[in-house]
């Protein structure tokens, strides 16, 4: 009550002031999910403790006998026979198999094993075992009874908190939206935080247009998956520790967002990298799935140390390290600072810290493995925000890569070759979250192209669409196998869930589903007038406007090439690419809800949308792919323009003042750019692409009849082969890096057991030889001691003479 | 000590000489031999080399010195009584008194 007035309170200053903005409870928006964490934590802590064996205290003879009204065991049963049959039984019937072909997750027997020690240990292997035919046993069917309010809860905390914090968010937005375009921005001091000496670091958010707008993506986005996740994951015995998780990057990820400076976002940046990491390892019962989750963390890690050296190049030179700061001094200085070694360093480290977390060439292959992790967790973290942060650090840091006009061009060329590589990796997936996670490795690419070649507000703009458009596809792909999952578990079938060629003419049974992945699949593939056409065709015309010289980077140079032959190719890069999108996208279509079912003849009757919960969601995603783009429309592309959206590039105007400090590095150091002279041809390119791209894919595909996994032949030569195996990247690493790694630590292993273990050895056998030496000594003989004494009285009376 | 008489008459370096040779064989006996009984009487033999160097030396350096060669003397006595009566316990366990078998203090 107090905070909704301390709101309103708060708003009708906003409001009254005019041009002013005052923050309106912005700790509010990242404070809400933390609580929802420490909440969901205390209640995954509680249900795991429910989950143990109740052990008697040592020595209770009345421990059996009590024990039998429950019908565990026995009562002349060993202690440990009631101890297994309770872990079997929770293991069991919370263990409503959710599991998606790949994984059987044993979660809460593992978690048991880790608190009860080695008394549960053996048992909860015992459970897992069980479990792990996976739905071939009869209690993996026993009813799951009324649900502990560990299971309960969550379902209300951690979609509330995250509504709660949209709603601040919102009211912010509102808020700033009615400032003038100069106030738009606000520092919510908190504490200092590192004061060391030069090195003054505040925890501080700061609320401009950028931020607001990440924030409302990350809260409102989240939101929806939070409430999906209710209905994929309420069976799942983890339910609890899986909400505290979510909640907790959310939390990271809106430190991220709006930090004040570049350490504050680091922390949200390692934070969500942890979350990603537990996410990915949810079902760390299956070895693949937790080293699924090391391999991200440890991919990550390279790019942080260049995260890392950036700060320290910035704060040794610039002497600050909030945004601020940095981009007052740097365009003090830009012009002894513009295309120089040191600006372009700290600009290519920064990248490398974005490529690691965003996902691009070279550092790309842990978002495919990622997907091991719940379907939700791939549309809220590797999809639509945790992925995207890379683009939003780079869009923050308009002003270095404006000054740094190379490392523009590498971010945009990486971006480019990035989106063509991971499409054309999609082209030859079977598993349906294989294809969208190239899918948004491809779309992050063409992000960081559209931010390397200084078109900011497209990136951004992309950013948002896909954030849509993505995350529902992925829900979308999560309530296919939510759906196909169910219907194999029916009949014990071990199909894959996840396997497109087991799939086939689900518009049937799932109609919502497939009308809102139809809508996001035209938007991704750029059909007009769906979201992801505005911001692609965006990008892709940055792109073509840069190649006729219209861009601050098309006099740059790059391997002695100028930015605008660089810029003609990364569109012509972008264009295939968006070709192979959209017939990618048309092939997971058509193979997953078009022509012949192939789930088979008694799994069919199962298949079916279930919850609201799985539902609502898609819905509003749908809509918002459809609408989404809208915010930004270009004033001059032709056809649009005729009708009148009364919102024409509102995106650009809203972005401005967080990008007032590069424009203003390219007028004083490019000059002025040539108007450009805008063509109908991009837009009609874009379109003939799109749908050119979906024809294409029902052409050729539509007619194909596809048999079951077990019976097609895996792709056996060629091209199709080195594209299904992604070409072999995994496996080039494996023998460049892991292998040479793994040989040099066993170096080091053995030059650690060999020298440095000898070493110390050698100093305890020292001391063992001392040992022995003078215990010889100690004779027990009363003679020696008088001996020796004798001598030492002598030494020291001599000694007396001598001096 | 002006008409110099008893010890006095003797020479100081005669009464000292002695004492040294005395012991410097109690120090060689406590060495050398391993009979606990001999051992004992080494040790007197040594105390009592000192306490002649008392009494030699006290007409130069006060009575003082004779008055300790009282004290070294009960003391000694006491510890012949403790001595003697650890050596007759230990006799009864071993039915040795030759020091090379009391050797248990040892590791």
């Amino acid at each position: 009550m107090l905070l909704l007035q301390e709101a309103a309170h708060g708003a009708a200053a906003a409001l009254g002031e005019g041009n002013g903005f005052t923050p309106v409870l912005p700790w509010l928006i990242v404070g809400l999910p933390l609580l929802g964490f420490v909440l969901n934590g205390l209640l995954s802590v509680l249900a795991a403790r429910r989950a143990l064996p109740a052990l008697p205290p040592v020595g209770d003879p009345y421990y059996d006998h009590a024990h039998d009204g429950h019908g565990h065991a026995a009562a002349a049963a060993p202690v440990r026979a009631p101890a297994l049959a309770a872990v079997g039984a929770a293991g069991a019937s919370e263990q409503e198999a959710h599991d998606h072909g790949t994984d059987a997750h044993p979660v809460d027997a593992a978690a048991a094993r880790h608190d009860a020690h080695e008394t549960a240990g053996h048992d909860a292997v015992h459970a897992q075992d069980a479990h792990d035919d996976h739905g071939h046993d009869a209690h993996a069917h026993a009813p799951a009874g009324p649900k502990p309010f560990t299971h309960t809860l969550p379902s209300l905390i951690a979609p509330g908190v995250l509504i709660a914090s949209f709603v601040v968010a919102v009211r912010n937005f509102v808020a700033m939206s009615n400032a003038g375009e100069e106030a738009r921005l606000a520092i919510a001091h908190g504490w200092s935080w590192i004061p060391v000496g030069n090195l003054q670091i505040e925890a501080a958010l700061q609320l401009d247009p950028l931020s607001i707008l990440m924030t409302l993506i990350v809260t409102g986005v989240g939101s929806l998956i939070h409430i999906f996740s209710i209905g994929y994951m309420k069976e799942d015995p983890g339910y609890p520790r899986y909400m505290a998780y979510l909640n907790l990057f959310v939390f990271f990820m809106l430190m991220l967002v709006l930090g004040s400076s570049y350490p504050v976002m680091f922390v949200g940046w390692e934070g969500v990298g942890l979350c990603s990491y537990l996410l990915i390892g949810f079902w760390f019962g299956e070895k693949a799935n937790a080293d699924a989750g090391k391999k991200a963390f440890i991919v990550n890690r390279i790019g942080d140390f260049g995260f890392l050296i950036a700060m320290m190049l910035l704060f040794w030179n610039v002497g600050a390290l909030d945004f601020a700061t940095v981009n007052e001094r740097l365009l003090a200085g830009q012009a002894g600072l513009f295309g120089g070694a040191l600006i372009t360093a700290i600009a290519l480290f920064f990248f490398l810290g974005a490529a690691g977390k965003s996902a691009q060439l070279p550092l790309y292959v842990w978002l495919p493995d990622a997907m091991a992790g719940p379907t939700p967790v791939s549309a809220l973290i590797h999809a639509a925000t945790m992925v995207t942060a890379g683009v939003y650090l780079v869009a923050r840091s308009s002003v270095i890569y404006t000054l740094a006009p190379t490392a523009s061009l590498v971010v945009a060329l990486v971006g480019a070759l990035t989106a063509i590589f991971a499409a054309s990796i999609g082209l030859k997936q079977w598993d349906i979250k294989k294809v969208l996670a190239y899918s948004t490795v491809s779309q992050l690419g063409f992000m960081f192209a559209a931010v390397g070649m200084g078109a900011y507000v497209a990136g951004v703009f992309h950013l948002m669409t896909h954030a849509f458009f993505k995350a529902c596809l992925f829900l979308g792909s999560g309530a296919v196998i939510h759906a196909m999952h169910a219907a194999l578990h029916s009949t014990h079938n071990p199909a894959d869930a996840q396997d497109m060629r087991n799939m086939g003419g689900l518009r049937k049974y799932l109609p919502i589903t497939f009308v809102t992945m139809g809508i996001s699949t035209l938007a991704i593939a750029g059909v007009p007038p769906f979201a992801g056409f505005f911001s692609k065709d965006e990008i892709i015309g940055a792109a073509w406007l840069g190649a006729e010289g219209h861009s601050h980077l098309s006099g740059a140079a790059l391997f002695g090439v100028p930015g605008r032959v660089w810029m003609g190719v990364i569109g012509v890069i972008l264009s295939v690419a968006a070709f192979m999108t959209a017939f990618y996208m048309g092939r997971m279509m058509i193979y997953t809800f078009f022509g012949q079912n192939r789930t088979g003849d008694e799994e069919r009757g199962h298949l079916r949308e279930t919850d609201w919960t799985l539902k609502l969601p898609l819905v509003v995603l749908g809509l918002l792919a459809v609408v989404g783009g809208l915010v930004n429309v270009e004033e001059h592309v032709p056809i649009v323009s005729a009708f009148d959206f009364g919102q024409d590039e509102a995106l650009h105007r809203w972005l401005h003042p967080v990008l007032a400090g590069s424009d203003d590095v390219i007028a004083q150091n490019v000059g002025a750019l040539p108007e450009p002279a805008h063509a109908a041809w991009p837009i009609i390119l874009a379109v003939v692409i799109g749908v050119g791209g979906l024809a294409t894919a029902w052409a050729m595909l539509s007619k194909r009849r596809l048999a079951t996994a077990d019976q097609q032949p895996a792709y056996e030569s060629g091209i199709e082969k080195t594209l299904y195996n992604k070409y072999y990247v995994d496996e080039f690493y494996d023998r460049a890096v892991v292998k040479p790694v793994g040989g040099l630590s066993r170096l080091f292993a053995r030059f650690d057991m060999g020298v440095l273990d000898w070493v110390v050895d050698l100093f305890g056998r020292l001391a063992q030889l001392f040992g022995v030496a003078f215990g010889r000594l100690q004779t027990g003989q009363v003679n020696t001691y008088a001996f020796v004494l004798i001598v030492g009285v002598l030494i020291v009376l001599g000694s007396f003479v001598a001096l | 000590m002006n008409e110099m008489s008893g010890i006095a008459q003797v020479p100081l370096a005669y009464s000292l000489g002695l004492s040294a040779i005395l012991f410097g064989i109690g120090v060689a006996g406590v060495i050398v031999r391993r009979n606990a009984i001999v051992l004992f009487m080494c040790v007197e033999l040594m105390l009592n080399a000192v306490n002649l160097a008392f009494v030699a030396l006290s007409p130069y350096a006060g009575v003082e010195g004779q008055v300790f060669v009282f004290f070294v003397i009960a003391v000694a006595a006491a510890e012949a009584a403790v001595g003697l009566a650890i050596m007759i316990a230990v006799f009864r366990h071993r039915e040795s008194v030759d020091m090379k078998n009391f050797s248990l203090l040892r590791w």
